[in-house]
């Protein structure tokens, strides 16, 4: 059995993952939940708030690329090479999704006539001009790009959970504030 | 020719000449032409401003700009024209909730006193009815001409709750604002000039 690793990832990489989980997986739930509603104010909230969610999402993830770019993660555990690209590629796939779900999302509002203005006050530029067509292709774009990204999750968590209960190589500890 | 018949030609060509006369204190109504002509409004929901038109009106419009005092003007539009060109919107709006087309086919103005404000710019006061409810507005617009056609522009807010338009839980103002915007410009043709 491996030894347990005992380096983390930095504190700021840590505050980034788990409210970045927390947003993203709330924004994921409330989007599923909130395009079957019939036209309502409270389908008027849902949709504005998950809009709001989701450029703050994108904000997010922006500075925590510049972040993971400027700072080295701690070293892989010793595992199998195709985990090792996996693991890797699940992480590109992540990444690449925290930018392309909600920028699509965003496009898809611009092109259908609605502007996102952020928490109501802050009004942010169109993506692209107002144009229908456009928009009905945008929007399953984001839709399965959004399906796809909970896919990723999924696996995410399903191979953290795996390394945790069943190689207990301490992998999931990494990303808990180390215990002074 | 006897003179008489002459004499009788005559009186009848007097007759048509002074009927065919027009009314010299009576400016000719101007024609609205719908190429170029639109009325536009916007909507705020939770602070996003979202745009929609009517696509058919009409307007009865006597004005000579030298004599504004003395124009009326009187409009018309079908509210089953509204579109925000969002399908699930676009379905809402004619239902009793919000502009009740069936009920009320017509948003009307009729003018009660045309003021020059200067340089092109008239003050329009008079009662705007829709969905049964009136209420006086004064709406400023601004005359500009080209050769034979004139464009009445401008712009005035109305409070949406003043003529139940989203009644029930949608009168909440903190979802969807009370003020609209309506912008309207219109192409006029055979209005005397300024």
């Amino acid at each position: 059995m491996p030894r347990p690793s005992t380096a983390h990832y930095t504190p700021v990489a840590i505050a980034f993952h788990w409210l970045l989980a927390l947003m993203i997986v709330g924004s994921l739930s409330l989007g599923l939940y909130m395009s079957d509603l019939p036209f309502s104010p409270t389908r008027l909230k849902y949709y504005n708030w998950h809009k709001w969610a989701g450029v703050t999402i994108l904000a997010l993830s922006a500075l925590r690329l510049l972040w993971r770019l400027t700072h080295r993660p701690p070293a892989d555990l010793p595992m199998p090479a195709w985990q090792q690209r996996a693991a890797q590629g699940a992480h590109l796939a992540l990444y690449a999704l925290f930018f392309v779900v909600p920028l699509a999302g965003w496009a898809y509002s611009s092109a259908a006539g609605f502007p996102i203005v952020w928490l109501g006050v802050l009004p942010l530029p169109d993506l692209v001009p107002v144009d229908r067509a456009l928009s009905e292709s945008l929007k399953p774009l984001h839709r399965w790009m959004a399906y796809g990204l909970g896919a990723v999750v999924v696996l995410h968590i399903a191979g953290a959970l795996k390394h945790h209960f069943i190689d207990r190589d301490g992998l999931l500890r990494r990303m808990l504030p180390a215990r002074s | 020719m006897t003179s008489r018949t002459l004499f009788a030609l005559t009186l009848a060509a007097a007759l048509l000449g002074a009927i065919a006369r027009p009314v010299a204190a009576q400016p000719k109504p101007a024609v609205l032409v719908p190429a170029g002509s639109e009325i536009g409004f916007t909507t705020k929901q939770m602070g996003v401003p979202v745009d929609g038109k009517f696509s058919a009106f009409n307007a009865q419009i006597v004005l000579d700009p030298k004599k504004p005092e003395t124009g009326t003007v009187s409009f018309s539009i079908d509210t089953g024209s509204a579109r925000f060109g969002s399908a699930e919107l676009d379905a809402e709006v004619p239902k009793p909730t919000w502009l009740s087309v069936a009920l009320f086919p017509k948003a009307t103005f009729q003018s009660s006193s045309i003021k020059a404000a200067g340089a092109g710019r008239f003050e329009v006061a008079g009662k705007l009815t829709i969905k049964g409810s009136v209420r006086d507005i004064t709406v400023p617009v601004q005359l500009a001409q080209s050769g034979a056609s004139s464009t009445a522009s401008g712009a005035f807010t109305i409070k949406r709750l003043e003529f139940k338009v989203g009644e029930g839980e949608w009168t909440d103002t903190s979802l969807l604002a009370n003020d609209v915007q309506v912008r309207f410009k219109l192409v006029l043709s055979g209005m005397a000039p300024l």
